[in-house]
């Protein structure tokens, strides 16, 4: 149905793709798979030609009998959307906003001459209702705004589908949404290809989500395809190095020493936070809205603590609280017996240290990493050894202490996210929190980041709270877990009995919804 | 440094006026208050390399003076604007959506809602005209603009992690804003600088030009135009030579603002190409 | 929709009245006694006292304010102490002149501007671009009044095409009216389209690089078939604001022009007034020029929500 030959591209000079070779057959879904940088992205660009400027490609790419690398631009606007729909991995930003959803489908039936205005509306209607947007619930006239990230989503695949092409795109398509959302959207996808008898060009960096997707595999490094094999094949023969070693990093269980005791050091008893919203109306009373609701936990000295929870369920403003960066209503919540406020003294503030998600916004880009380093030290006062001190910390966490000059932007996003957590461990803290510090990295990284995390535990006896919103890892390193569910703790128990036998609804759901990667 | 073609243009554009402005300090051909009522209206000579005007003052001094006052009324007006209203930007961000905030931002569009004319008449129908009254009229409004700036930029920054990093170290509102806010949106406060400094400029030439800017005998090159206005016919000399310094001392500093942001953030060259 | 038009009379309402709070604190508080200022020093007690007498100058501030405001929403702005003739009747002739021709030189602006700025975005990078932009470069460096002078030696002396200077009336008929207001309007519409094709351009080419307008690409629409129906409409919303602050330049400016051209509106008036000091023809002027920049803005922000469903729904 459709297939590449030996497509290559540079941008301005620099080569992207080397001689990368696909071919998808009608009603099959081939993966393509790799970390970031690897190309995927710009594989489906070039099919459609939506490439940046100063672009260069070479190579050809056959639909059915066509060869769209010769099509001029007009002929190829009348392949986009019509014969090739594409989806893409924002779906917060893809849509337009200032436009109906339905004109937004519809257009795709206009554009192309297809429709009349009232058919077009008629057969946006349907496709809308078609993945799961019933007219009911969801008119036409609703704006991007006021639908949720995987409702957006469905109107992007409404709109990718409208015309039923030969050839769905999916680039990254549950890369920004919640683990049950992602399912459905997933299970959506899955049914259109089947149904609607399309090929499907799936792609993805999570290994778990293509081997439930696709028929076919494809794994990229570095511009290039390095092994093609049906999914349960390669899955079995993992024939190229690199495609072992991603599935070994994605794997990765991190060997920890527990030397966990008893003794409670972070106390969380009955904690409770309100937002005070917007007035309904113009003189009403104004609403609120509990974030926390009466969350109590205690993290044990030498512990790693799991939470997880999807976006909004309150994880990220219960962690501003036990930071004491937020005040909080009811409840209190103690570090070693002493209660944390946002006006804690500095020596209980020095304790508890953080380590955040992004690799490249943890730095003010304008300071050099000595300086940066030194920035928990605000409060307590500079030790006498800072100096031995940041070349300790540097070196605990595997990088150099000549670094100490050198400017955030010249580490790598793995280096980065190593000196996140040199600062944290420079005062000596007892306790860590790490707020999704792993969920921005790729597979490769993620486990030696994970490594490296184990290993100072082990070494320092250090406390973890981890929080994040994925199972895989929570899993691989933590000793129990908390699940979080609008506000509340709905579970909580050692992490193995909690994967393995789920007693609430929510955390089984959950469990469920979560795509996993076949055991090795 | 690797320069971009428009900051070196515009600098060098603006460097000559300002080069000027500073040389007339401490001298000038002839003196600018001196008039020589025989020799009025000449055309451009050995003795008078650009003419005389009408009242037989040196046209070239007179210039050379008019772009001191020019650049020194819409100097001290930027100064004005960053000093008052940077940090009424900034702690409007650090205390988001909170009273103070409501009121900065208020306060903002009232001004908003007096153009620098309006500011200037207010002022000058109380105080009488003098040079002064430009300065604070323009000064007063560049408050606003600054504050905007600074508030809008200082938002995005907020958000990021090493933020909430300096926070969990301890750090207060004020400390975060001069340590880390400030030296993360100098860029832009400098790009807007050269931008608020060229409005300046062109301000200040309107506000003489109708009387309300600096007063005689200081030369200015707006009273230049209004004194050229009856004689432009017949010695369009008079007002295309002011005019033109006005022209090219604004377009070197919008000149030299693209290019300083350019320079500073290469963020933004690729966004707009 | 009626709560977002609603927060934005409110607001419009308190504007109102802080600015006329701060004019009337400069004008009437911060001389002393106003009377005595507009007599200038060699008027005697007596003078200044049927001045003061005759101002309303005797009672307290409060009650002078609200004299004042509630003067002004009745259409009493006072009488001129030196026309001897009710502001209002001064004013509601001048004004006429001003308010038409700062709106002329918008929309001259507005139509001038979005092609161009449109045109430059869609050839962005190409010679065309260079071109235009360059131009726009030397528009916004250009003196309005200075460029007044020369389309007066050009276009009017030159080439008589339209008049030098002067105004008929608009009792000589809408024709020979705006012929008159051509020269001034175009002098003032130049620097502001300049600008305006400046922030149109680089509106445009950042919603080019928008998630939504690859998602129209993937949909099959062209470059400028996308530019046309996703990014036209989203650009829209800063340019909005810029012609929402052009309006107040423009009448700045309008007041300036007005000079050049003698035209007999508000700016002639506001500079009488200020030479011979009569300070209740500057007041009611200034409040209706501030006036009028709020009652633009106030009507941007409800053209905002035309644009932008999201103001719409959430506020």
């Amino acid at each position: 149905m459709i297939g590449i030959e030996k497509l290559s591209l540079t941008l301005s000079g620099i080569p992207v793709l080397r001689d990368v070779s696909l071919d998808i057959a009608a009603g099959r879904t081939l993966g393509l798979v790799g970390e970031s940088g690897s190309g995927k992205s710009m594989t489906a660009l070039s099919i459609m030609r939506l490439l940046p400027h100063g672009a260069q490609m070479r190579g050809k790419v056959h639909l059915e009998d066509r060869e769209l690398n010769e099509l001029s631009e007009r002929q190829m606007c009348a392949v986009r959307g019509a014969e090739i729909g594409m989806i893409f991995q924002e779906p917060m930003t893809a849509l337009n906003p200032v436009q109906t959803i339905g004109d937004q489908v519809a257009e795709t039936l206009l554009v192309h001459g297809t429709a009349s205005r009232s058919e077009a509306r008629a057969i946006a209607r349907e496709r809308l209702a078609r993945v799961g947007l019933v007219p009911e619930r969801f008119p036409l006239d609703r704006y991007p705004h006021e639908l949720s990230g995987g409702q957006r989503q469905r109107v992007c695949i409404a709109l990718a589908i409208a015309l039923r092409p030969k050839l769905l795109i999916a680039d990254e398509p549950t890369t920004a949404l919640d683990v049950t959302t992602q399912a459905q959207i997933l299970d959506l996808i899955r049914e259109l290809v089947r149904e609607e008898e399309m090929a499907c060009l799936f792609i993805t960096h999570d290994l778990a989500v293509v081997s439930e997707m696709a028929d076919e595999i494809a794994v990229m490094k570095a511009g290039a395809v390095v092994e093609r094999a049906p999914t349960a094949t390669l899955l079995r023969e993992m024939r190229h190095p690199y495609t072992r070693a991603l599935f070994d990093a994605s794997r990765h269980q991190p060997e920890r020493a527990s030397a966990k005791s008893e003794a409670p050091l972070l106390e969380v008893r009955g904690a409770v936070r309100d937002y005070t919203l917007r007035r309904q109306r113009l003189f009403g009373p104004r609403p609120s809205f509990r974030a926390v609701d009466g969350v109590s936990f205690a993290v044990k000295r030498g512990e790693s603590l799991g939470l997880v929870g999807e976006s909004g369920c309150g994880k990220s403003t219960l962690t501003r609280a036990i930071l004491g960066l937020e005040a909080f209503q009811g409840g209190e919540i103690l570090l070693d017996g002493q209660p944390v406020s946002t006006r804690m003294p500095a020596e209980l503030r020095r304790r508890m240290q953080v380590v955040f998600q992004d690799p490249y916004g943890s730095f003010n880009p304008r300071h050099r990493v000595a300086r940066l380093l030194t920035e928990p030290f605000h409060l307590t006062g500079r030790p006498p050894d800072l100096k031995e001190r940041i070349g300790e910390a540097l070196e605990n966490v595997g990088l150099a202490s000549s670094d100490r000059d050198k400017f955030p932007h010249e580490f790598s996003g793995g280096q980065r996210q190593r000196i996140a957590i040199a600062r944290a461990l420079i005062t000596r803290p007892e306790l860590i929190i790490l707020d999704e510090a792993v969920s921005a990295l790729d597979v490769s990284i993620r486990a030696q980041i994970m490594d490296l995390l184990a290993d100072l535990q082990g070494r320092f006896g250090l406390s973890y709270l981890f929080i994040a919103h994925d199972l895989t890892v929570v899993r691989a390193i933590t000793d129990r877990v908390l699940v979080m569910q609008a506000g509340r703790i709905v579970e909580e128990g050692e992490t193995q009995a909690v994967f393995s036998a789920p007693t609430d609804s929510y955390t089984r759901a959950l469990l469920d919804a979560a795509p996993a990667l076949p055991a090795a | 440094m690797n320069w971009p073609i428009q900051l070196r243009l515009g600098s060098a554009l603006f460097g000559v006026f300002l080069l000027a402005a500073l040389l007339s300090l401490v001298w000038t051909p002839y003196d600018v208050t001196e008039l020589e009522i025989a020799a009025k209206l000449s055309a451009p000579s050995a003795a008078h390399w650009l003419g005389t005007d009408h009242l037989g003052r040196d046209m070239l001094s007179m210039l050379m003076a008019g772009a001191r006052t020019s650049i020194a009324v819409a100097l001290v007006a930027v100064g004005i604007g960053i000093a008052l209203g940077v940090p009424l930007g900034l702690s409007a961000a650090a205390n988001r959506g909170s009273f103070l905030d409501e009121i900065i931002m208020r306060g903002n569009d009232l001004i908003f809602a007096f153009p620098s004319l309006v500011i200037a008449i207010l002022i000058t129908a109380v105080f009488g005209p003098s040079a002064l009254n430009a300065i604070l009229a323009i000064g007063i409004f560049n408050i606003p603009v600054f504050a905007r700036v600074a508030r809008g930029a200082a938002l995005t920054i907020w958000p990021r992690e090493f933020i909430l990093a300096a926070r969990v170290a301890g750090k207060g509102k004020v400390l975060i804003s001069t340590e880390h806010i400030l030296p993360n949106i100098a860029n832009l406060l400098v790009v807007q600088g050269t931008i608020q400094f060229s409005m300046g400029i062109l301000a200040e030439a309107g506000l003489s030009y109708v009387g309300l800017g600096a007063q005689p005998p200081t030369p200015s090159w707006g009273r230049m135009l209004a004194d050229a206005q009856t004689f432009f016919y017949g010695y369009p000399r008079l007002a295309l030579l002011p005019g033109l310094a006005i022209v090219l001392t604004v377009l070197g500093l919008n000149l030299m603002g693209d290019g300083l942001r350019d320079l500073l953030d290469p963020r933004l060259r690729r966004a707009v190409r | 929709m009626l709560r977002y038009v609603i927060t934005r009379l409110v607001s419009l309402g308190l504007s109102l009245v802080a600015a006329s709070l701060v004019i009337f604190a400069v004008v009437e508080i911060i001389p002393g006694d106003p009377a005595a200022f507009m007599l200038g020093l060699n008027a005697s007690e007596d003078t200044v006292a049927a001045l003061r007498e005759e101002l309303g100058l005797t009672g307290t501030l409060g009650a002078r304010y609200f004299d004042w405001v509630s003067g002004m929403l009745s259409g009493d702005f006072g009488t001129s102490y030196t026309y001897r003739v009710p502001v209002a009747d001064l004013v509601a002739a001048r004004l006429w002149i001003s308010i038409p021709l700062a709106f002329y030189a918008l929309l001259l602006s507005v139509l001038l501007a979005l092609p161009i700025g449109m045109v430059a975005a869609a050839r962005r990078g190409r010679m065309f671009d260079y071109g235009i932009m360059g131009l726009t470069q030397l528009g916004i460096a250009v003196p309005n009044f200075w460029f007044a002078m020369l389309l007066v030696v050009l276009l009017a002396i030159t080439l008589p095409i339209f008049p030098a200077g002067g105004f008929p009336g608009w009792d000589a008929g809408a024709f020979a009216a705006l012929k008159a207001l051509t020269l001034p309007a175009v002098a003032l519409a130049l620097p502001q389209a300049s600008i305006l094709a400046r922030v149109m351009r680089s509106a445009l080419i950042e919603t080019l690089g928008q998630d939504y307008i690859r998602t129209a690409r993937a949909k099959g629409l062209s470059e400028g078939q996308a530019i046309r129906r996703h990014g036209m409409r989203n650009a829209m919303i800063p340019v909005l604001t810029i012609v929402g602050l052009q309006f107040s330049f423009l009448l700045a400016g309008a007041i300036i022009i007005e000079k050049v051209f003698f035209l007999p509106g508000l700016g002639l008036l506001i500079f009488q007034g200020i030479t011979q000091r009569d300070l209740v023809v500057v007041e009611s002027v200034v409040m209706l020029l501030v006036f009028a920049v709020i009652l633009v803005t106030f009507l941007v922000d409800l053209a905002y929500a035309l644009v932008d469903p999201r103001l719409r729904h959430s506020r």
